[in-house]
């Protein structure tokens, strides 16, 4: 009864529950802040701290396994990204603004497949089925990993897509139809530029979900073929140095960036 | 005159012409459909029917498959082969207490990121608009980074020489660091962490859609707090509740980074079990079924969740 004293019963709190929250965010965040902190530590040690320096973030940037590493991860996801992002956009079209048609619930069942499947079963699968197919055709190379990676970011790509085109006026397009436009003219005219901010949060989910990736890149990439995340899993097997935090902080900044513009994006209303 | 058939010539050909459209359209937006599900068709689902033939062969020596019929990859399970005596079967429960163990955690996990996480979304869901959504970007953050990055920052504070156990002997609770790290509890430590976002996210979905004149109806009838929230705002958002649990509790079941980093790989999940078999352990079949093991187990999930889940919409 003493809250009633205080204040008007507000009927919409429940103790506790407001400091959980903030625990919640200290627990989601304090780990991470750790590591940035000590990845600008001068000393070797990831424990100490003595002095604020640069120096990891250079000698990353020396260091050659690094730098190949992250040529790999920026080719993988370039690809995948340009290919999942005009695959997920073309199915977008087909699957929204239409009576239901037959086999659509098929269609989204089969896009949104990578996401039910656990990340483990998918990437023992994808290396038993690649293993299969390099020992029958003898083809090797890079175009394996850029396949798998493409194959889980299309629905990435397809959710915001699908979302953006969803929320769109149909009578747009209805009135440069009128006006005799071609179909293809109503498309690149009105439909595309539309849709443009959805396929281009799709594309930068896409991105981000290739350039973390471990499990699936871990089973089936070759020698020469290492992403940054299996660099840094390899090293952390291996001991704990500060370079590591300097890799994972610039690979943080890089995801938080895109995600932070995806959703700056996703604000503006169609 | 003719003009009751002029009249049906017409409509047979205005009827036969909306169904040419109507075919072209069909067949466009499956031209459309094609790339992207034709792609995963190959690369996600054909492996997976690749993967229930590899689990009844027997395995190669250096990784791989021979082509031999055998259900010794389902055996294996249970029994070991009598190193002398191949006909020999013991019992061996070593594989069945990774699945139990991996249920158990991925459970305990669930429910811990359904007790943080649930007064977390409720919170949120309660703050004015503009608020809500920094709340959520907040939330949702963690879940776009790296989860190797995120594991290895977890490392980085529970280890022996790590932020807490700094903290805790620096207060003086403790003279010797509490080994935290490659245990139980670490990885259980470590499941939250991960998949918290997964909590909060499809719980605030349905708290935002709480009706609050039925909570305020509740408090009128003399409800007490702990009655309002048990009797009228949890069965409210058990929809909400229930997809939160299946997207934790699935990559919890399958996870691979936690119990490598933070289990030390010694305490094994049946995602390391998986992956061993593909690597050193060379036993393509016997990985091959325990994939499709921890498939079914899912599948049988989801089915179960989603029949339940339905029936309870039937009833409202």
């Amino acid at each position: 009864m003493a809250e009633r004293k205080g204040r008007p019963f507000n009927l919409k709190s429940q103790p506790g529950f407001t400091q959980i929250a903030w625990a919640c965010v200290v627990f989601l965040y304090a780990p991470i802040l750790v590591l940035i902190a000590f990845s600008f530590n001068e000393n070797r040690s990831v424990v100490r701290w003595t002095e604020f320096s640069f120096d990891w973030y250079v000698s990353a940037f020396q260091n050659d396994g690094i730098r190949n590493a992250a040529i790999v991860s920026l080719k993988v996801a370039t690809s995948a990204t340009l290919i999942a992002t005009t695959f997920a956009t073309m199915a977008a079209l087909a699957t929204t603004r239409t009576a239901p048609f037959r086999g659509q619930g098929l269609a989204f069942g089969i896009i949104n497949q990578p996401l039910m499947v656990p990340e483990i079963v998918t990437a023992v699968v994808t290396l038993s089925f690649f293993a299969l197919v390099k020992q029958v055709t003898g083809l090797t190379g890079i175009g394996y990993l850029i396949l798998a990676h493409t194959v889980f970011c299309i629905p990435f790509a397809y959710m915001p897509i699908r979302a953006r085109l969803e929320d769109m006026n149909l009578t747009l397009e209805q009135a440069a139809a009128d006006l005799y436009a071609t179909p293809f003219r109503v498309f690149r005219r009105v439909t595309l530029p539309l849709m443009a901010p959805g396929i281009l949060a799709g594309a930068m989910l896409a991105f981000v979900v290739s350039l973390d990736d471990v499990i699936i890149t871990l089973m089936i990439s070759g020698p020469g073929e290492t992403t940054l995340p299996i660099y840094i899993f390899g090293q952390i097997r291996r001991g704990i140095t500060p370079e590591i935090n300097a890799v994972s902080t610039v690979l943080l900044g890089v995801s938080v960036l895109l995600v932070s513009s995806f959703f700056l994006i996703g604000r503006k209303k169609a | 005159m003719s003009t009751p058939d002029t009249h049906a010539q017409a409509d047979a050909a205005l009827r036969a012409a909306i169904r040419q459209r109507e075919r072209e359209a069909f067949r466009n937006r499956w031209l459309l459909l094609a790339p992207g599900v034709g792609l995963i068709a190959c690369v996600g689902l054909l492996p997976l029917a690749l993967t229930m033939i590899y689990s009844f062969l027997e395995p190669g020596t250096y990784g791989g498959v021979t082509w031999t019929f055998s259900t010794g990859a389902y055996e294996q399970f249970l029994f070991e082969r009598d190193l002398f005596d191949e006909t020999l079967l013991t019992f061996n429960p070593s594989y069945v207490i990774i699945f139990a163990r991996s249920i158990f955690l991925a459970l305990v996990a669930t429910v811990g990121t359904l007790l943080v996480g649930y007064p977390t979304a409720y919170f949120i869901a309660t703050r004015p608009r503009e608020s809500r959504n920094l709340w959520l970007f907040l939330i949702t953050l963690p879940f776009w980074t790296n989860l190797l990055i995120r594991t290895y920052a977890m490392l980085l504070i529970i280890r022996d020489e790590g932020l807490i156990n700094a903290v805790l002997m620096g207060v003086g609770v403790v003279e010797q660091p509490v080994g935290i790290l490659y245990t139980d509890f670490a990885v259980f430590l470590g499941l939250i962490y991960s998949f918290l976002p997964f909590m909060v996210l499809p719980v605030y979905a349905s708290l935002e859609k709480l009706d609050f004149r039925l909570v305020e109806a509740a408090y009128d009838l003399y409800a007490t707090r702990w009655r309002v929230l048990r009797r009228v705002i949890i069965p409210a958002t058990r929809p909400g509740i229930v997809a939160g649990c299946i997207l934790v509790f699935i990559p919890g079941l399958g996870a691979y980074i936690t119990p490598e980093l933070l289990g030390g790989g010694k305490k094994l999940m049946i995602g390391n079990m998986i992956a061993l078999q593909f690597g050193t352990a060379r036993n393509w079949p016997f990985g091959s079924a325990a994939a499709l093991i921890l498939m079914a187990m899912v599948v049988l999930m989801l089915v179960f969740l989603m029949r339940r889940g339905g029936r309870q919409v039937g009833h409202g």
